[in-house]
């Protein structure tokens, strides 16, 4: 029933977006189309939470006599559909809220009101899709609806061509999906998931098969070298769209992700964990190396998502070698890991991406360098943005800490796998994923301080006001999930023990009597986490020091300029900038990994022009991967273009001779 | 009754890192006095300065916003749970399940982040650069601290501190290359995490070697002694952490009554008193390296914590 009516939200949506191309131009559109994709959103939310929390005994089913004739579309609702349906309908109903207020700035509301239900419906197909086809179907249509969003504002300088990229860059993704599946479905063409699940593909097709879906999705989601398209794309669309793409978009490719590989291709080998778990670990910190060194506030925090989604796939990866080795209770802990972060990440990333829209509201930039002060004029948008910060950051008592030290007490466990690589390997991800949570932290001092603290350095954040309550709403809620998901981690925990129960066929331990907050991952002796105590003891021990300050010491205060050493400037320019706050760590690591130098221009003694400092970073992916692939095919399309002006007898015999050789093949074949 | 002595016992460890960790910043200085010739200060002269620093009026950078004024509470706050949570004169208290170590390095981290905000807050250039290099600082010594970290649970088998403890008395854990690595990993992440020479010095006011200081050097009054406090407090933390690992003897287990605990607490005082002279002794015969020599010591730590966690996970079988 609760496939039925989550088909009927679907239904609504796209209604919505097919409203939304007739009526864009009338004021009432943006109220009204956000409003039923708000309604829709929570009603699916609810559905999916029913569904997750109160599963039925078998998973729901329905086949629909559309699509191809003979395969028809199916849908399913098991507990990983229900978790990411959470997921994905948690942050549309956030950014249809925020898109209530945000969206009345919208400059071409035409280009926007029709793509985003359209988007929302898209990405629920793909998460109840049961077939390939419907499956890929669904996973071009968000492909085509979000690049669509991203192509907004496409007269903005840049984002013609992150649009472009992220074409290119999607097609190759399906193009993977697609030989991943057609290998899935084998000579029979069985292309329904009951049918795939029923056979068991060979060594050799099943590691082409975790190949192909580590490209496909993994290029979607984000990971290195994949994730080029990325932090050009997300940012370039409206913000609550940007929230969308990386909050939830990225989600659901972890979970195509996790489909094919845990559940569609059968027993893993223990070396799809090191490859996995290693591309995590790499994503992460280059992702977080890109984001430092970042001052583009939106642009950031789309290099950040590739860090979480690094995160999320070190934790895939345990588990997979986990489940490969027989280990079914780490598996399940490290599965539950990535599926907690998962959660977490597109709470806290749709809450950030709030915030930066809040900000080009208020100011018109992006651009950190030509912000600051802020918290001044925007102290709500402030506070909520340094919760979110904090909670990406990884640092206790929020949800981002607790998914991180999950992933930690995975990696601890794995001593024990018996495979010589893994035990190397694995100790070095550990320190990959603890470098990447240090860095994360950097960077976002650096994101809050720059953007917030300190004084103006622009007329514009000068005169920022605070944004509208729709978008304060929305951020509200996050936050609030943000700190709840935190100090009370069991609840979400234990409504992820079905999922790890369906895919590794184990779950963490059921908590007893008076502990019931504490989460335990594998026995209390070994480790325990209880977030509401440690928020409640500092709340405590921070509420005594107030107390016993303002009873018995002195509690005045006065204002009065900085101090500054004796040596304050009213200058706003002598603060630090956002890049100079990073260039101790730029010069940490920048040099080795983006070849970071520096050139110091020095006007000659006595003259009075000024003097000059410019950083020059190298992307040595782009010029290793790209550029020659690229160069490759500008070169092979050069070559070709000739076939284009050919005689029509010369068309003939190319078009007969083809004809002839494919039959050769087929005879042959035979 | 059980649960209230067992709460009472926790609040005393409260109680006490607060009390000792002045005593302990002042016995170092005093050494370090003594140690090139000086008289020094008082021993009880950290107290006195946070009093009157209590006393005193606060005043405000015009430019602060309300971070700037909440951030001292937090950073206190979540110094002091994290230093109460680390096992001093007693194992397996009550709240000790609520965080293991990675939440314990975590806590600091938070802290570390407040303090990092508040310094970039007054918009001034010192208290930028105070704030980029210990974040700096920090994104080498935390994943050197978690490899530490590694190496210990992976040999108690727990990241619980009260069992890394108990675990690391047994007989069968001996002397190994991999807890004499972690130790050196770790005793170099405690130098730089409380600002100690070589990698800062906690004594300069001289602008450009400022760290530490540069991020509080627009605090005053009470703001001022609770920062401090929370640094004493740090200091108190890292000793605390070093002597229940590798040092984890006479620590009185749970539930074993007033004398075991005060045997305990004396057996703690003794490990302070070794730890500071040991401290005051390095200090003083050791000068401060450039602030980009510090990512090497911290790299050196990281290399360190990894290679010991790295021969653990091959050397275990199970």
């Amino acid at each position: 029933m609760a496939l039925q009516a989550l088909l009927g939200c679907v239904a609504l949506l796209l209604a919505a977006a097919a409203a939304g191309i007739g009526l864009a131009q009338r004021r009432a559109a943006t109220p009204a189309i956000y409003g039923v994709a708000l309604a829709t959103s929570v009603a699916a939310l609810s559905l999916a939470l029913g569904a997750l929390l109160a599963p039925p005994r078998l998973a729901a089913t329905l086949a629909l006599p559309i699509g191809l004739p003979w395969l028809g579309a199916h849908f399913r609702l098991d507990a990983l559909s229900a978790f990411f349906l959470v997921v994905a309908n948690l942050g549309g109903a956030a950014a249809s809220l925020y898109g209530l207020g945000y969206g009345r700035h919208e400059e071409a509301p035409a280009r926007v009101l029709p793509f985003f239900p359209a988007f929302l419906a898209a990405m629920n197909l793909v998460l109840v899709a049961d077939d390939a086809f419907t499956f890929l179907f669904s996973w071009e249509f968000m492909s085509l609806a979000s690049w669509a969003l991203v192509m907004a504002h496409h007269r903005r300088s840049g984002n013609a061509a992150a649009g472009y990229l992220y074409l290119l860059m999607a097609s190759f993704g399906t193009l993977a999906l697609i030989l991943a599946f057609g290998l899935l479905a084998g000579w029979s063409g069985a292309y329904d998931f009951a049918a795939i699940r029923n056979t068991s593909p060979s060594m050799l097709m099943g590691a082409a098969v975790l190949v192909l879906a580590l490209a496909g999705a993994g290029s979607k989601a984000g990971v290195v070298p994949l994730h080029v398209w990325l932090p050009l794309a997300h940012p370039a669309a409206p913000s609550h769209v940007s929230a969308l793409m990386s909050g939830v978009m990225t989600k659901v490719a972890v979970y195509g992700f996790v489909r094919i590989v845990f559940d569609l291709v059968g027993a893993p080998y223990w070396w799809w964990g090191a490859l996995v778990a290693l591309a995590g670990g790499i994503t992460a910190v280059m992702g977080v190396l890109h984001a430092l060194m970042e001052h583009d506030l939106k642009r950031l925090l789309a290099y950040h998502t590739v860090e979480n989604i690094g995160i999320i796939f070190i934790g895939l990866g345990l588990a997979l070698a986990f489940t490969a080795n027989e280990m079914p209770a780490a598996a399940a802990l490290a599965l539950t890991a990535a599926l907690f972060h998962v959660f977490n990440h597109s709470v806290f990333k749709s809450l950030l991406f709030f915030g930066a829209g809040a900000v080009l509201t208020a100011t018109g930039e992006r651009d950190m360098e030509r912000l600051g002060g802020l918290i001044h004029r925007m102290p709500q948008t402030a506070f909520l943005f340094l919760v979110g910060s904090a909670a990406i950051s990884a640092l206790p008592p929020f949800n981002g800490f607790v998914s991180e030290w999950l992933t930690f007490q995975a990696i601890l466990l794995s001593p024990a796998l018996p495979q010589w690589l893994l035990k190397f390997l694995v100790p070095a991800i550990g320190a990959l994923l603890a470098l990447s949570a240090a860095l994360a932290a950097a960077c976002f001092v650096k994101a809050f301080g720059i953007t917030f603290l300190g004084r103006p350095r622009s007329a514009v954040a000068r005169e920022a006001r605070e944004t509208d309550r729709w978008s304060l709403a929305a951020m509200c809620t996050l936050a609030a999930l943000c700190l709840v998901a935190g100090v009370l981690p069991a609840w979400f925990i234990d409504a992820l023990a079905p999922v790890a129960q369906a895919l590794t066929g184990s779950h963490l331990p059921e908590r007893h009597g008076l502990d019931w907050l504490t989460i335990v991952p594998i026995a209390q002796s070994r480790s325990s986490y209880n977030g509401l105590l440690l928020f409640l003891l500092i709340a405590l021990a921070a509420g005594l020091a107030a107390a016993a300050i303002h009873r018995f010491a002195s509690s005045r205060l006065r204002r009065a300029p900085a101090w500054d050493c004796g040596f304050p400037d009213p200058s706003p320019a002598t603060q630090y900038t956002a890049g100079s706050f990073s260039q101790p760590i730029r010069r940490v690591f920048g040099t080795v990994v983006f070849r970071a130098r520096e050139e110091v221009h020095m006007p000659a003694p006595g003259a009075l022009d000024s003097a000059s400092l410019h950083v020059r970073l190298r992307d040595l992916l782009w010029d290793a991967l790209y550029v020659p692939t690229a160069r490759v095919v500008a070169f092979a399309a050069d070559r070709l273009n000739a076939v284009q002006f050919l005689t029509i007898r010369a068309y003939l015999t190319l078009v007969f001779g083809a004809l002839v050789a494919l039959l050769m093949v087929l005879a042959v074949w035979q | 009754m059980a649960i209230a002595l067992a709460l009472a016992v926790q609040l005393a460890q409260l109680a006490l890192v607060l009390l000792l960790a002045p005593l302990l910043t002042g016995y170092v200085r005093k050494l370090k006095a003594h140690l090139v010739g000086r008289q020094g200060p008082p021993l009880l002269q950290p107290y006195r300065e946070l009093l009157r620093l209590l006393r005193k009026d606060v005043v405000l950078a015009e430019s602060a916003s309300w971070l700037f004024r909440a951030a001292p509470y937090l950073i206190f706050a979540t110094t002091w749970v994290a230093a109460a949570l680390v096992p001093t004169f007693a194992a397996g208290l009550v709240f000790s399940y609520a965080a293991d170590v990675i939440a314990i390095v975590a806590l600091l981290g938070a802290a570390r982040f407040m303090l990092a905000l508040a310094g970039l807050d007054v918009g001034t250039s010192f208290g930028g650069i105070g704030a980029s290099r210990e974040m700096m600082i920090a994104s080498l010594a935390e994943p050197a601290m978690l490899m530490v970290v590694f190496t210990l649970s992976l040999l108690a088998g727990s990241t619980q501190l009260s069992s890394i403890a108990a675990a690391l008395q047994a007989p069968e854990v001996g002397l190994r290359v991999s807890l004499a690595l972690a130790l050196v990993a770790l005793i170099m992440v405690a130098l730089a995490e409380n600002a100690r020479i070589p990698v800062d010095n906690p004594a300069t006011h001289l602008e450009l070697t400022m760290v530490h200081e540069a991020m509080i050097l627009e605090y005053s009054g009470r703001h001022l002694a609770l920062i401090e406090a929370a640094s004493y407090l740090k200091l108190v933390l890292y000793v605390s952490l070093i002597a229940c690992v590798f040092f984890p003897w006479g620590i009185a287990g749970p539930g074993q009554g007033a004398a075991a605990y005060l045997a305990g607490t004396g057996v703690y005082i003794a490990k302070l008193g070794v730890a500071g002279f040991a401290l005051a002794v390095f200090e003083t015969a050791i000068a401060k390296m450039r602030v980009f020599r510090v990512s090497d010591f911290l790299g050196a730590a990281l290399m360190l914590g990894l290679l010991a966690a790295l021969l653990l996970f091959v050397t275990q079988a199970t």
